[in-house]
């Protein structure tokens, strides 16, 4: 019998995984008052969701490996099935009046809740544009860029400094921090125009890192460790604001944002360039012999991408008032990456939403603050297990030939 | 004089750490190309496992070199198993997959562990008790290397040679060879590749265990992000080597270690970690087939 | 009307070393206008690391490649990058199919007309009325080159859905659409059964008759190869062993030992 057969491996799992946990989860070693802890709650908690979990995964991979007959589960597959959501993006009869109702709410949020609440939306916007712009070199350019945080850094940075030491306005900064970003993500992206795959992710990686360290080390520039504190909010024509409208101002100023890159990215990814971007990220040596530039189109990736990231890094420091280079860790990078893995390369809706879920259910669910950063780790890898394309597929654009639209105009 | 025989010595400890750890890289790059890139998690719980063990020794009343041993074989066993399930779930699903998502599934395993143990332990920096003690003989040249960077200089050097022979004397290092030469050939003759992969991801493990013991013992404090740090200098040293290359983990681990060891002490030490991804960064982009490794020429 | 026949691909002494191994030894050959020229040789014999030394993904070791553009000055394009080979004029398939797989079929053949249109970022951005006809024009001439392959239906599906005999020929409309004056097909017909070669021999010859274009193929099938070469050369071991008509060719005693074993009785 099936079922058995699952409740051994389950219980098999749920032995391994106690052992497994065991030094850890159990034991909690004292040293200042030379005690052990044993927790023993946190075995049952073990043992009981191995089970579970082993159980849900064995379907899981059955369902998997019963699924893969039809070869359309890659990372930028497409469904061949309009699922509901797909339904829901294409059909206006459905989409205008779901748009319609989020329109709304997005502009009555401020006016409704109090300004944590929008604080906290204001970040999630924040995440929602950096995701889209990485998800430019990394969903459609197939560039694994690990150091993305750094020209969020840069953007940042850029405010702080020209604001603080110089007296430049909050509205000159933003798009200088959005083209320093860009220029930053030239220069960097030059050197690893041969890198690919593996290796690539690494030395941006690397970059990133050396950028904070940077931050943290060069005192005259970055203030080092200590940060860059009194960074001027927005202001609206000169017109001094208090903590909580100028907090609604730069929520509606990320919406307007928002928009602004959702627009950008969708003629980006229907055009020449974006198409270029995608016969590099499918293969690069036949979309070379093609006739595409490679060092033009990778800089352009990882300029435009990088430009976004030090958009709202400019925001970001205007929001938070202080900046200092603890911010700007891999851990960042990695928690954009994972939106853009979990949205589904290339997919801007897939990766609006899944910046929302990512950043908004941690904030509401205030109980599982802590577990965020192992629920993103662990729902990156069941991804790439179960739903590499990611939340919403790849569906590719079909164009209308000259000969039939004549056709349909002439009716 | 001094000055320098004690950095040089310093950096060979560095590196002998680094080489242990960098090793586990290079055999899980050159079987199966993949970095993993939850490595250096293994090596930060192997660290814990030590500590915890032999933190319950100390408070239950035991003392003195059976702590030491019982902790490394304890934390040896635990990177072992750590290392096989981690492979198992989150690699083996992916061997034909494309190469992007099995190096997001090992980016998303390193966050997981990282916390796991950040939530399981807290985020504190956990006292490492000095397990190794301090040699009579030693006190001479104490200015210079102490009594653990000995220990781990032999120890690495023990390992190493040990790691050499298995590879090159027994039955499962000629598969572990066969299978990272060509895959299909080495199932075809009958070589079971995954259980070959499974003991390529232990081995590794024991290794960065044995590093964890040592590194905690020599510094004296771990907490949770030790992996990270780790990881990335370990990766530098394997590729710095050529990645997939044994003796060059080795060699690669060793010259970072010094190189490191040297600016830190002639010019910053602010800087060291940057130093660090410099070198990787240079590598990548210079030379990515390293000191030891052979350029390979894509077929078109 | 006869035309005097011009050169449009010239290679002398054409090498290539890899350390120590040498793929391409002193390989002269030429391919003129309204020809197709073919290339054969057992495997091995270097004849896709020329196409690649050609192409510019290889620079080459020794030797001279010269292109003569229609119209254009005579260039040296010795190390010079794949794309920029095809802007001049000469396009190529693999030999192992490199679609992009997870784009449609239309856009696989659109991206052949990248070095053919000018639109920037700021264009894609803004899209002006220079943009939008420039992206109907490649649009309709992607149509009208999957009409020439016969790939029409299957305009939006995704390239990796097609059929293996299809994908060859979006290769094929994918290297048209950069609009060559010289095409360089690394054995298009590998893998195909006799009714597909049949139509890809047919294909090939239009393409030469109508377009325009020369061809300078790779192949293993000799049916197809004597059918609708006008000049054939011989490789084996890198080095260049006989070349000729065919009729030449198929008597040759070099190139007949060259192949005992391999099977050349299609010929």
């Amino acid at each position: 019998m099936a079922m058995l057969s699952y409740l051994k491996s389950s219980s098999i799992a749920a032995v391994w995984f106690v052992f497994l946990t065991f030094p850890l989860m159990v034991v909690k070693v004292n040293t200042l008052k030379n005690t052990v802890e044993w927790r023993w709650m946190n075995m049952l908690w073990v043992a009981i969701g191995a089970f579970i979990l082993s159980a849900v995964w064995r379907w899981a991979m059955q369902r998997k490996a019963r699924g893969s007959g039809n070869k359309e589960q890659e990372v930028s597959g497409v469904d061949s099935k309009p699922s509901l959501g797909q339904r829901l993006l294409e059909d206006p009869k459905l989409n205008r009046p779901v748009l319609g109702v989020v329109v709304v709410l997005a502009l009555l949020m401020p006016w409704i809740s109090e300004m944590y609440q929008v604080t906290i939306w204001v970040f999630a916007l924040i995440y929602v544009v950096l995701g889209l712009g990485l998800n430019i070199t990394v969903g459609l350019a197939g560039l694994l860029d690990l150091g993305y945080v750094a020209f969020f850094g840069v953007g940042a940075y850029t405010y702080a400094i020209l604001n603080t030491r110089f007296g430049l306005d909050f509205w000159v900064c933003l798009p200088i921090g959005g083209l320093t970003g860009a220029l930053v993500g030239v220069l960097l992206g030059f050197p690893i125009l041969r890198l690919r795959g593996d290796y690539l992710a690494i030395v941006t990686l690397g970059f990133g890192s050396i950028a904070k360290i940077v931050y943290e080390n060069w005192e005259g520039v970055f203030n080092g460790a200590k940060g860059i504190e009194k960074i001027a909010r927005p202001g609206f024509f000169g017109v001094e604001m208090d903590i909580s409208a100028a907090t609604t101002f730069t929520y509606y100023l990320m919406l307007v944002i928002v928009v602004f890159t959702i627009f950008v990215t969708n003629r980006l990814k229907d055009s020449r360039i974006g198409r270029a971007w995608m016969a590099l990220r499918e293969d690069e040596i036949a979309c070379v012999a093609m006739g595409v530039d490679m060092a033009k189109t990778k800089l352009g990736a990882y300029a435009l991408g990088a430009f976004w990231a030090g958009l709202v890094g400019v925001i970001f420091a205007s929001q938070t008032t202080y900046i200092n280079p603890a911010s700007f860790d891999f851990m960042l990078s990695a928690i954009v990456l994972s939106m853009v893995v979990l949205g589904g390369m290339g997919s801007i809706v897939g990766v609006v939403i899944a910046a929302l879920v990512l950043n908004l259910l941690p904030e509401y669910l205030r109980a599982f603050e802590d577990y965020r950063m192992l629920v993103f780790g662990a729902v990156m890898v069941l991804m790439m297990l179960f739903r590499p394309q990611g939340l919403v597929a790849n569906v590719r654009k079909t164009y209308t030939h000259g000969k039939v639209r004549a056709e349909e105009a002439n009716g | 004089m001094d000055y320098f025989l004690e950095l040089f010595l310093s950096g060979l400890t560095r590196g002998s750490i680094y080489a242990l750890i960098a090793l586990g890289y290079t055999m899980v790059y050159g079987i199966i190309q993949l970095i993993n890139f939850a490595h250096g998690e293994i090596y930060m719980i192997g660290a814990f496992v030590a500590l915890v063990v032999s933190g319950v020794m100390t408070i239950y009343g035991f003392s003195g070199v059976s702590i030491l041993i019982l902790a490394a074989l304890i934390a040896i066993i635990y990177s072992a198993a750590y290392g096989y399930t981690l492979e198992k779930i989150a690699y083996r699903p992916l061997r034909n997959a494309p190469r992007l998502s099995a190096l997001i599934s090992a980016i998303g395993m390193s966050l997981f562990l990282q916390n796991y143990v950040l939530l399981a332990q807290t985020a504190d920096y956990m006292p490492f008790p000095e397990l190794v003690p301090e040699f009579a003989f030693m006190e001479p040249i104490a200015h210079i290397m102490g009594s653990a960077e000995l220990v781990i200089l032999i120890t690495s050097a023990v390992t190493m040679i040990g790691l050499t022979l298995l590879i090159k004397y027994t039955r499962i290092g000629k598969a572990m060879r066969a299978t990272q030469q060509d895959m299909v050939m080495a199932r075809l003759t009958g070589i079971n590749v995954d259980r070959v992969i499974s003991v390529t991801f232990v081995i590794g493990s024991v290794l960065a265990a044995i590093a964890g013991v040592l590194v905690g013992s020599y510094i004296g404090q771990i907490n949770y992000f030790i992996g990270f740090m780790a990881g990335v200098k370990a990766f530098t040293a394997a590729v710095l080597g050529g990645i997939g290359n044994i003796p060059g983990a080795a060699l690669g681990g060793l010259v970072l270690g010094l190189a490191e060891a040297m600016a830190a002490g002639y010019i910053s030490s602010a800087y060291e970690d940057v130093f660090a991804f410099g070198v990787l960064v240079l590598i990548l982009i210079l030379r990515p087939s390293g000191l030891l490794g052979k350029a390979v020429k894509q077929k078109v | 009307m006869a035309e005097k026949a011009r050169k449009l691909l010239e290679v002398t002494e054409l090498t290539m070393d890899f350390g120590g191994l040498r793929a391409v030894d002193s390989i002269t050959l030429e391919v003129c206008s309204g020809e197709i020229v073919a290339l054969i040789g057992p495997n091995g014999a270097g004849k896709t690391t020329f196409f690649n030394c050609v192409t510019g993904i290889y620079k080459p070791t020794r030797g001279e490649i010269l292109v003569h553009p229609p119209k254009q000055k005579t260039q040296k394009i010795n190390g010079f990058k794949p794309n920029r080979v095809t802007a001049m004029g000469m396009a190529r398939t693999f030999q192992n199919i490199r679609l992009f797989q997870n784009m449609t079929v239309l856009e696989n053949v659109m991206i052949g007309r990248h070095c053919r249109t000018t639109t920037n970022i700021i264009g894609a951005i803004l899209r002006g009325r220079n943009t939008n006809r420039q992206e109907r024009e490649t649009i309709d001439r992607s149509y009208e080159l999957l009409e020439k392959v016969g790939l029409v239906n299957f305009a939006d599906e995704f390239a990796k859905n097609l059929p293996y005999g299809a994908q060859r020929r979006l290769e094929i409309a994918r290297a048209m659409a950069t609009d060559p004056f010289l095409l360089l097909l690394d054995e298009p017909a590998a893998g195909m059964n006799p009714q597909e070669t049949k139509a890809l021999d047919e294909l090939i010859v239009r393409i030469k008759d109508t377009e325009n274009i020369s061809i300078l193929l790779i192949e293993h099938d000799m049916k197809l190869v004597m059918n609708i070469s006008e000049r054939i050369y011989v490789m084996e071991y890198g080095k260049k062993i006989a070349q000729g008509s065919p009729q030449e060719i198929r008597s040759n005693p070099k190139v007949i030992e060259a192949y005992l074993g391999e099977g050349g009785d299609d010929a």
